[in-house]
């Protein structure tokens, strides 16, 4: 039996990479891809384009202004002289975000040290891009923390009450909170799984086509046989792609590894299981490639998605995230994640580990039975 | 007998028609895929954390730190658990229970008496799991935010001065209740646009090489463009069907307001399919082969839609290398004019630019295609 497989797997090999586009398609797009996407899939915001509309002029507002534009979050890019042309950048995109000081700044900054009862403070308009959202949020963040500084010092330096509290913030795991980090490590779980899948999913379905699939049919291989020799191709092709991503990730971006190496390949044999499941379901359930490419698209854009991968499972709204337990790249994202940045010990990645497993078993038991079902 | 050129286009239309109709796949890329995928998409990508899971630990129990407890509680944004001890909470972190935890050292209660007197300040720790950065942060915006408010509030009940000279008033122009949904779903319908566009005749160009019926199309006297026009019309119709449901679904199913004309957005969204399609079948005539049409398909098409289009992650914020590279899809293009058109409405400064640069990319790559199909055989 093992000698059957055995010839069968090395023909596998053979038949993706004899072919020079196949090979180069197994190795040159994922590492673009990798150094690409880990560059530009940043959530981190430096030098934000910022106008100002300064309708007060005097030295306490240019020392705010300085106070932003040194702040390395901002940049100013525009000095404004009208409310309307406010408008006209915004939508123009030509700016990120617009801060408007009062006329009444100096008179209310001075009246403000007084205290809030006797002069109201000077409230400064920051109006942002809404098509982006989640930058607005993040610049209000930042705004209102230089806000505060410059608010402390201002009472320093004339005589108020300071607010008696600060928050004191430690990031834990990730102290520069570095987005790259979060994706590259991401980056992992998709692309093998893009790779693998593939691979796997054409693998019958180019048999079928070319009329090759009948000669397995009249040689003495049993479905089970045929069915291993389709796994070993794919998971020694996963192991591959993911080492190289991990070696990546470690010497090119520098991302600390804190866990086991042991843990990390046991969970990693696993997500390739359930992700070579579901390409044998797939490769078992299409009658050409093409059929094939787009079963493996249909499962591969929504498995991304709803995977924590770039947005997280939490803000999905309770039926989606509960949709969200079928998915092995969701495990799989939290142990990668998990082992490397916070050293995730063994008990709490075998939380992560038992549903992909589950998983990984359904999904190979649901493709050996339909392997069975069209083979004869 | 010859036939004139408007014939065999004709001719070709009908066949592709044709094979559209027999094969459920196109049909289903055009149809089905963009309600599935926007569907979920539009479900599935937020970046607007609500209850947001966070421990609050009080190392020595007090009136202060109780009334802090309730205000955290009482927030949208925050789901509060107490924690007995500072290490309980701590695990809570490592095992994602928890997004942070905020702490009250057994100090807090003396030295917030002494702050009020104008010695000193008393700090409360904010400990954040820092793995998913985004969130992090937003977190720590969403904490001071409601620590500030608290502490105004505590300052008034309790009869204590703070001084404020300075205060933000933060507005966020064409989305204002900041549903991150507004700008995601039309940058979404870009991404499935661009995905089926490419994948539409991606496929089917290969097969027809693969199976030896492009060589009998090349034999007869069709001339290059007829073939180029026979093949994009059908799926040209068949794509700007499912953007058609697309833009309904957005403003039916998810409430995003559309506030640019329906006539602008046709024209440029016609633009982008051009694009899309002509991408396709350039990697068709270049791979002849279908499983290398597919890996290339997802590699040129989707994940740079997804990653390199600004749909989600900010093009300004890329390194300049990368921010180059955005200018050569399509993608970003679109992108930008959907979510315009979507949010803003109909901005010429933006539009016309972005209409202007992907008439140019789809001209550049039907004329490779042209150049690269052969007429005649090797």
């Amino acid at each position: 039996m093992w000698r059957r497989i055995r010839a069968l797997v090395i023909k596998e090999f053979l038949a993706v990479w004899r072919d020079k586009r196949s090979r180069f398609v197994l190795i040159g797009p994922p590492l673009i891809q990798l150094v690409v996407f880990s560059y530009a899939a940043t959530f981190d915001i430096k030098d934000a384009a910022m106008a100002v509309l300064d309708r007060d002029g005097g030295p306490e507002a240019q020392r705010l202004i300085d106070d932003f534009g040194n702040s390395g979050a901002f940049q100013i890019t525009r000095h404004l002289r009208a409310g309307h042309e406010i408008k006209a950048v915004i939508d123009a995109k030509d700016v990120s975000v617009v801060m408007v000081i009062p006329e009444n700044f100096s008179r209310r900054l001075k009246g403000g040290s007084a205290g809030v009862e006797a002069g109201r403070p000077a409230v400064i308009q920051f109006i942002s891009d809404g098509r982006m959202s989640n930058s607005a949020q993040v610049l209000a963040g930042y705004a209102t923390r230089i806000l505060e500084r410059h608010n402390a010092e201002w009472l320093k330096r004339h005589g108020g009450r300071p607010v008696p509290a600060a928050v004191v913030v430690t990031r834990w795991f990730n102290p520069n909170l570095d987005s790259q980090w979060f994706i590259v490590l991401g980056l992992v779980a998709v692309l093998t799984l893009v790779v693998v899948l593939i691979v796997v999913a054409l693998s019958v379905a180019r048999e079928r086509e070319l009329g090759t699939f009948d000669q397995l049919l009249v040689t003495p291989m049993r479905p089970i046989e045929v069915m291993i020799g389709k796994t070993l191709p794919g998971l020694v092709i996963g192991l591959g792609e993911a080492t190289l991503i991990f070696a990546v990730a470690v010497l090119w971006f520098e991302i600390p590894f804190l866990g086991s190496v042991a843990l990390l390949y046991g969970a990693l044999v696993v997500y390739l299981l359930a992700v070579i499941g579901i390409g044998l379901m797939i490769s078992s359930l299409v009658r050409t490639q093409q059929q094939a490419i787009l079963g493996a698209f249909l499962f591969i854009v929504p498995a991304i998605i709803l995977s924590g991968f770039a947005s997280p499972v939490e803000n999905m709204p309770d039926w989606v995230q509960w949709l969200t337990h079928a998915n092995p790249i969701r495990y799989f994202l939290i142990i990668v994640r998990g082992i490397f940045l916070k050293g995730l010990p063994a008990n709490l990645v075998l939380g992560q580990l038992w549903p992909m497993a589950l998983i990984a078993l359904v999904n190979l038991g649901l493709a050996a039975w339909l392997f069975r079902r069209r083979l004869y | 007998m010859k036939a004139g050129p408007a014939l065999r286009l004709k001719g070709l239309i009908a066949k592709e028609w044709r094979q559209v109709v027999r094969d459920p796949s196109s049909i289903a890329i055009a149809f089905v895929m963009p309600i599935i995928l926007l569907f979920l998409f539009g479900f599935g990508v937020s970046l607007d954390a609500r209850n947001v899971k966070l421990a609050f630990v009080t190392e020595a129990p007090s009136a202060v730190a109780s009334r802090l407890a309730a205000s955290f509680a009482h927030s949208e944004f925050f789901d509060l658990s107490l924690a007995a001890t500072r290490q309980q909470a701590e695990a809570g972190l490592l095992a994602r229970d928890y997004r942070g935890v905020l702490v009250l050292a057994s100090d807090f209660d003396e030295r917030w008496a002494r702050a009020w007197d104008g010695r000193g300040s008393a700090p409360i720790q904010l400990i954040l799991d820092g793995t998913d950065a985004n969130t992090a942060r937003l977190v720590q915006g969403y904490v001071e935010g409601a620590w500030g408010k608290w502490l105004q509030l505590e300052a008034m009940t309790e009869g204590r001065r703070i001084d404020i000279a300075l205060m933000l008033d933060p507005r966020v122009w064409f989305n204002p209740e900041v549903r991150s949904r507004n700008f995601l779903v039309p940058g979404l319908i870009a991404i499935i646009m661009a995905l089926i566009g490419t994948l539409l005749t991606a496929l089917v160009v290969a097969r027809e090489w693969e199976r030896g019926t492009m060589e009998a199309l090349i034999t007869t006297p069709v001339t290059r463009l007829e073939l180029l026009v026979g093949k994009l019309t059908p799926y040209f119709l068949l794509g700007m069907g499912g953007m058609a449901l697309s833009v309904a679904m957005a403003v039916f199913v998810f409430d995003v307001p559309l506030r640019g004309s329906f006539f602008v957005l046709s024209g440029v969204s016609a633009v982008f399919m051009v694009s899309a399609l002509a991408l396709g079948l350039l990697i068709s005539t270049l791979a002849k082969n279908q499983f290398v049409a597919g890996q290339i398909a997802l590699v040129s098409a989707f994940l740079p839609a997804f990653m390199l289009s600004g749909f989600l992650f900010e093009i300004s914020n890329m390194p300049a290398v990368i921010q180059g590279l955005t200018y050569l899809f399509a993608a970003r293009y679109f992108v930008s004019a959907l979510q315009t058109l979507f949010l803003a409405g109909n901005v010429w400064s933006v539009i016309v630019p972005d209409l202007l640069a992907m008439a140019a990319l789809a001209a550049v790559l039907l004329l490779i295609t042209a150049k690269r199909t052969p007429k005649g055989l090797d």
